[in-house]
């Protein structure tokens, strides 16, 4: 009997009523099951449209589900907590107050009966962990995106959530300075052991950050097609990452799942009689073997399928 | 006008009711617009971090409409200082729009135009006032 998981999402659907009220509901995506165990960091990509937002608000609780539940620790989750803090796409800071200011409101939130010189302790803690000593009284238009993005994170971090929901934090920067976000959030993530689940389009950054990543199918109607396992080792930089051999399998998985499978996978797994979507497969490419050079040039490595 | 002073039966009384149902729809319909343009994502933000309703209304809602509904009130004063001089030309006994109206009876033309000039003149340090305080609110986004 294994533990419980620290965060299980259970038969997730949304749907939305069609905007002419004779047509059926619009369904977003179905079904949806995959766990989060404390201190893993878990990535979902797919194309825009299958509901990868939707699905994030719904943890967040800004939005609610048409059916399934999400429990957290044992418990349904409904609303917004305190407990999954949220770092939106494009910041949404205060622009009224300073940096640390808008790090101070989320402490205050949560622990508002501390004093002032705890609540400051606790924020430049946060400030100077993702590397902005020195900017906490500027405000948003002083600083630059990356900047903003770190703030936002900073404020996720500094209320000491179970889990983090990033929704394609980076994808509104440039690619320098995303870089050096993405090795600031890893190297943040492992010092702290923080729970993560992220969003987002690049397979890059999921190879890098993520410990499970999930891969739903295009929407409307979208389900989870697999999850793939990363199975690089947890000290990996991204320096050095792609000359790991796990490197290309994974991520030529991931490509071929974007480029091609994602619309196939929907109708494969519908045909697929016994499919349990509360079990949805579970794959490593990370360990097949390296494929033949011009041997077999139009064989198709079959990943290793494991249902859990 | 005439209503008030009927129904209110004091003078300095109605012109204040006078003045304020000329002069309070810009600051509402502002405020009511600004209060609503507040930006979803960070009423999100607020949510998410449990924060009540009062202290987002303060904190969030009141610091984001702040702009919208200083101009409401720029608007607005402009308006309540004209509605003042009118009131005052009516209702009679003290004030700038007595003193013009007084000395059109006097047929002092020059008196008339001084008083014109300060009326302007007062007018424009109301609404720079109220710019000046408009700065204290407002933000970069």
């Amino acid at each position: 009997m294994t533990s419980p998981a620290h965060i299980s999402i259970e038969g997730l659907t949304r749907s939305f009523p069609a905007p002419d009220r004779e047509s059926d509901p619009v369904t977003v995506f179905k079904d949806v099951w995959f766990k989060i165990e404390k201190g893993e960091f878990v990535c979902l990509i797919g194309h825009s449209g299958c509901g990868k937002t939707t699905l994030l608000n719904i943890l967040a609780g800004l939005d609610h589900a048409t059916g399934g539940a999400v429990i957290v620790d044992g418990e349904a989750v409904d609303s917004p907590s305190l407990d999954r803090a949220v770092v939106f796409q494009s910041h949404a800071l205060m622009p009224w107050m300073s940096a640390i200011g808008n790090i101070w409101f989320a402490v205050k939130s949560r622990w508002p009966r501390w004093s002032r010189d705890q609540i400051r302790e606790h924020c430049q803690k946060y400030i100077d962990l993702v590397r902005l000593t020195g900017s906490e009284n500027k405000k948003q238009a002083q600083l630059s995106g990356g900047m903003k993005q770190r703030v936002g994170i900073a404020r996720a971090m500094a209320i000491e959530p179970k889990i983090m929901l990033l929704d394609e934090p980076f994808s509104a920067l440039d690619a320098l300075t995303r870089g050096s976000l993405q090795d600031e959030l890893l190297s943040v993530c492992r010092e702290t052991g923080q729970t993560v689940f992220m969003i987002t389009h690049d397979v890059d950054e999921a190879l890098l950050l993520a410990d499970k990543i999930v891969l739903m199918t295009n929407g409307p109607e979208a389900v989870i097609s697999e999850i793939v396992v990363n199975t690089m080792p947890r000290d990996r930089t991204r320096h050095d990452m792609h000359r790991h051999a796990h490197y290309y399998p994974l991520r030529n998985h991931l490509i071929d799942f974007l480029v091609e499978r994602a619309t196939r996978r929907r109708e494969e797994i519908a045909a697929r009689a016994d499919y349990d979507p509360s079990k949805p497969d579970i794959m490593k490419p990370g360990l097949t073997a390296p494929r033949e050079t011009s041997a077999d040039e139009g064989a198709e490595t079959k990943p290793t399928v494991m249902a859990s | 006008m005439p209503l008030a002073l009927y129904t209110i039966k004091d003078s300095n009384t109605s012109s204040v009711f006078v003045i304020f149902i000329c002069s309070i729809w810009p600051m509402l319909i502002n405020t009511a617009f600004g209060v609503a343009s507040v930006r979803r994502e960070w009423l999100n933000v607020a949510k998410t971090l449990e924060v009540s309703h009062l202290r987002t209304a303060f904190h969030v809602i009141l610091p984001a409409a702040a702009p919208t509904i200083m101009t409401g009130m720029r608007i607005s004063i402009g308006i309540a200082w004209l509605v003042i001089v009118a009131a005052e030309m009516l209702v009679g006994g003290t004030g700038i729009g007595y003193f013009v109206w007084n000395e059109w009876n006097n047929l002092s033309i020059t008196n008339v135009i001084a008083a014109i000039f300060f009326i302007g003149l007062i007018g424009m340090l109301l609404d720079q006032v109220l710019a000046w305080i408009s700065k204290f609110v407002s933000y970069a986004e």
